[in-house]
């Protein structure tokens, strides 16, 4: 009976004609683990998907209600709290997976002929999903993901000519309100995975018109010429049906992958929710999601006259960079061992990464405002002078930036033994004038205070002699 | 004209087919301009609306101490009422002297995170990338490229008014 139906449906639909041949197509053999990542990013959108449209039966997308849904969701909702974790560590894996195949195929140059055009769809379908993942942000919708969306009209804003309209469009007004998340909402919903399906679908089309590439081996050269025969030739000798034979390796990985979701969205659950985004509560420090830290990094280093032409350039100068990689070479050499300078651009580019991100997360780019009150071990004096210059040096800000044997912020350079380096007239120069990152201090600190403030930091030596500025503050 | 004259006369259907795939990809724009414009028009229209600006009520005069910086938070000139808390835009107001006011964006000048007073150092800091902003709105240090902006303030029967203005945009030049 089942069989029966079977047939029926395989008859009319004809699976076994037209989509098994798919299917089965031939792959090389040497198509092992390191093919598995592009099946593992599809699989992740899969899981976006699904757990995507879940979530839009509940959630509001609507300026007054979308915290609160969020918050039904993640506490009250039936395996809200699963659903939004998936959703939010598949789009970490996502982008993760992404950016691993593509390094993949960068470094064995799979997108030499004729796969141009793979790796080109590739690249605009990461950038789409690099939006996703920012849209997405947003769509949290509490303090950081309110002002997530004025930093982005920020930067929109510094395009030339038009970014005033860009921003605007962005925001759906003049201010940030009621259009604006409606309209993250229906990009993030519609147009981007729109794009994504069209943009996979391309790709996939294109791995079935020219197979999937071999792995590089030194001696075998991409010779446009001749390349379509050779693979052919080498195929009909050496190939494999994709299905079974290739794919459980994609099947397997892709499985823990899924693993790896579920089982962060159970233990660690979604991100937290931060306060509702009221604008009279603006005690709030917008960071973005980690896979964006590297940015918030070279952001705040960045000189200001470069800023611009960075927050602009770096995009759009990426994404063309990478967008025609296999028009400025699509022949000759795939093994990475022949190809130095290749392998040389993924170990500088994954350092910097690496070194940035970390760099984004543990410095502080800005004051630090929840720093307590110098303890007396740190103070280390008696003197009421001393004391109070302490109690001085928190209050008017500068241990925000300053760091006070472990006390304080890093923005600026740590005053744990500044009473080595500079003297009584130096210091009062520097408060007083601020320098290149310091803001001047000279119409906010009384003649009085500057003394006391001076006294105490002129305690803070190498040498730390229990009373050392009792005699020095007179 | 009968319905198959391949044989008889090549070169008319030729020109039977020209027409026709001009006719399909004619017909098909003009579905296309019809069923996109109206939808175009009506997401780019808030690009180009110039909403008016208006004044909002903050609170009584003496609610206000002489030298005092404090937040306050006001309905924006377009209030939409599924905006929510999004409709409230939020300032730093100052009263400067018996009837002056200063009021200040929250926004800072650099990429627009929400500047914070803080009153003993008398400096506005932002949590972002670390824009410092003196007591009159002048940049102390960081990024900020350009001094915080401000909004008109105003006093009537008793009341602190203050007008409502589009989120400061670095570049904006239309403001
Ligand atoms: S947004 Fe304020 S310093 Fe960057």
């Amino acid at each position: 009976m089942l069989g029966k139906i079977w047939n029926w449906i395989d008859d009319r639909s004809g699976f076994s004609d037209v989509v098994m041949p798919m299917l089965e197509h031939v792959v090389p053999r040497d198509a092992r683990w390191w093919y598995v990542f592009g099946s593992a990013t599809l699989c992740a959108f899969i899981v976006q998907v699904l757990t995507g449209i879940a979530l839009a039966m509940v959630y509001v997308p609507g300026g007054d209600a979308a915290y609160e849904s969020l918050v039904y969701i993640t506490h009250d909702a039936t395996l809200g709290y699963l659903v939004r974790g998936m959703h939010y560590y598949g789009a970490t894996a996502m982008v993760v997976l992404a950016v691993v195949h593509m390094t993949q195929v960068f470094l064995h140059a799979s997108y030499k002929y004729p796969r141009e055009m793979n790796w080109m769809s590739g690249v605009v379908v990461l950038f789409v999903v690099l939006g996703m993942a920012f849209t997405g942000q947003l769509l949290r919708w509490d303090a950081n993901g309110v002002w997530s969306v004025m930093v982005a009209a920020e930067m929109a804003a510094r395009v030339p000519f038009i970014g005033a309209y860009i921003s605007q469009f962005l925001l759906g007004g003049e201010t940030v309100g009621g259009s604006t998340l409606s309209r993250f909402f229906a990009i993030h919903v519609f147009i981007l995975p729109g794009l994504i399906f069209a943009g996979v679908g391309l790709h996939l089309w294109l791995i079935l018109r020219h197979g999937i590439s071999e792995m590089p081996k030194a001696d075998q050269p991409v010779v446009p010429e001749t390349y379509k025969e050779d693979y052919e030739a080498r195929l009909e000798k050496t190939g494999v049906p994709f299905w079974p034979i290739a794919a459980w390796r994609d099947v397997v990985f892709s499985t823990l992958m899924v693993a790896v979701i579920m089982g962060c969205a159970i233990f660690a659950g979604p991100p937290t929710l931060g306060p509702a985004p009221d604008p009279a509560n603006i005690h709030t420090n917008p960071m973005p999601d980690w896979y964006f830290w590297w940015y918030f990094a070279v952001l705040s280093m960045l000189p200001p006259e470069l800023e611009t032409y960075i927050i602009l350039g770096m995009p759009v100068l990426g994404a063309i960079g990478l967008f025609i990689v296999p028009l400025l070479s699509n022949r000759g050499n795939r093994a990475p061992s022949k190809r130095p300078w290749a392998l040389a651009t993924v170990i500088v580019g994954a350092t910097a990464f690496v070194v940035l991100t970390i760099y984004g997360y543990r410095k502080p780019w800005s004051p630090d405002f929840d720093v307590k009150p110098l303890p007396p071990e740190v103070v280390r004096s008696k003197d009421p002078g001393i004391q109070h210059g302490a109690v001085l040096v928190r209050e008017k800000g500068c241990l925000y930036c300053h760091d006070v044997d472990g006390f304080g912020g890093h923005r600026g350079p740590e005053l744990s033994v500044i009473g080595d380096r500079l003297d009584r007239g130096e210091l009062v120069i520097r408060i007083n004038n601020g320098g290149y990152n310091m803001p001047s201090f000279a119409s906010s600190l009384t003649a009085e205070e500057l003394r006391l403030i001076v006294d105490f930091l002129l305690t803070r030596t190498d040498h730390p002699d229990t009373d050392a500025g009792e005699d020095k503050s007179d | 004209m009968s319905d198959s004259p391949e044989a008889k006369c090549p070169s008319s259907d030729e020109d039977r087919r020209g027409f026709l795939t001009k006719l399909c990809l004619g017909l098909s724009a003009l579905i296309g301009a019809v069923i996109t414009l109206p939808g175009v028009g009506f997401v780019l229209a808030p690009v180009f609306a110039r909403p008016k600006q208006v004044w909002r009520k903050l609170g009584k005069l003496d609610q206000y101490e002489i030298g005092k910086t404090v937040s306050v938070e006001f309905k924006d000139a377009v209030d939409q009422p599924w905006a929510g808390v999004t409709t409230l835009s939020g300032a730093w107001l100052r009263r400067v002297s018996e009837n002056e006011f200063i009021a200040f964006s929250i926004n800072c000048r650099h990429l627009g995170c929400p500047v914070n007073w803080v009153a003993d150092a008398s400096l506005f800091m932002c949590p972002c990338h670390g824009g410092v902003y003196y007591e009159d709105g002048e940049v102390a240090a960081g990024p900020p490229p350009e001094p915080l902006a401000r909004y008109q303030v105003r006093v009537t029967d008793g009341f602190v008014e203050i007008e409502t203005a589009a989120v400061p945009l670095t570049t904006n030049d239309r403001v």
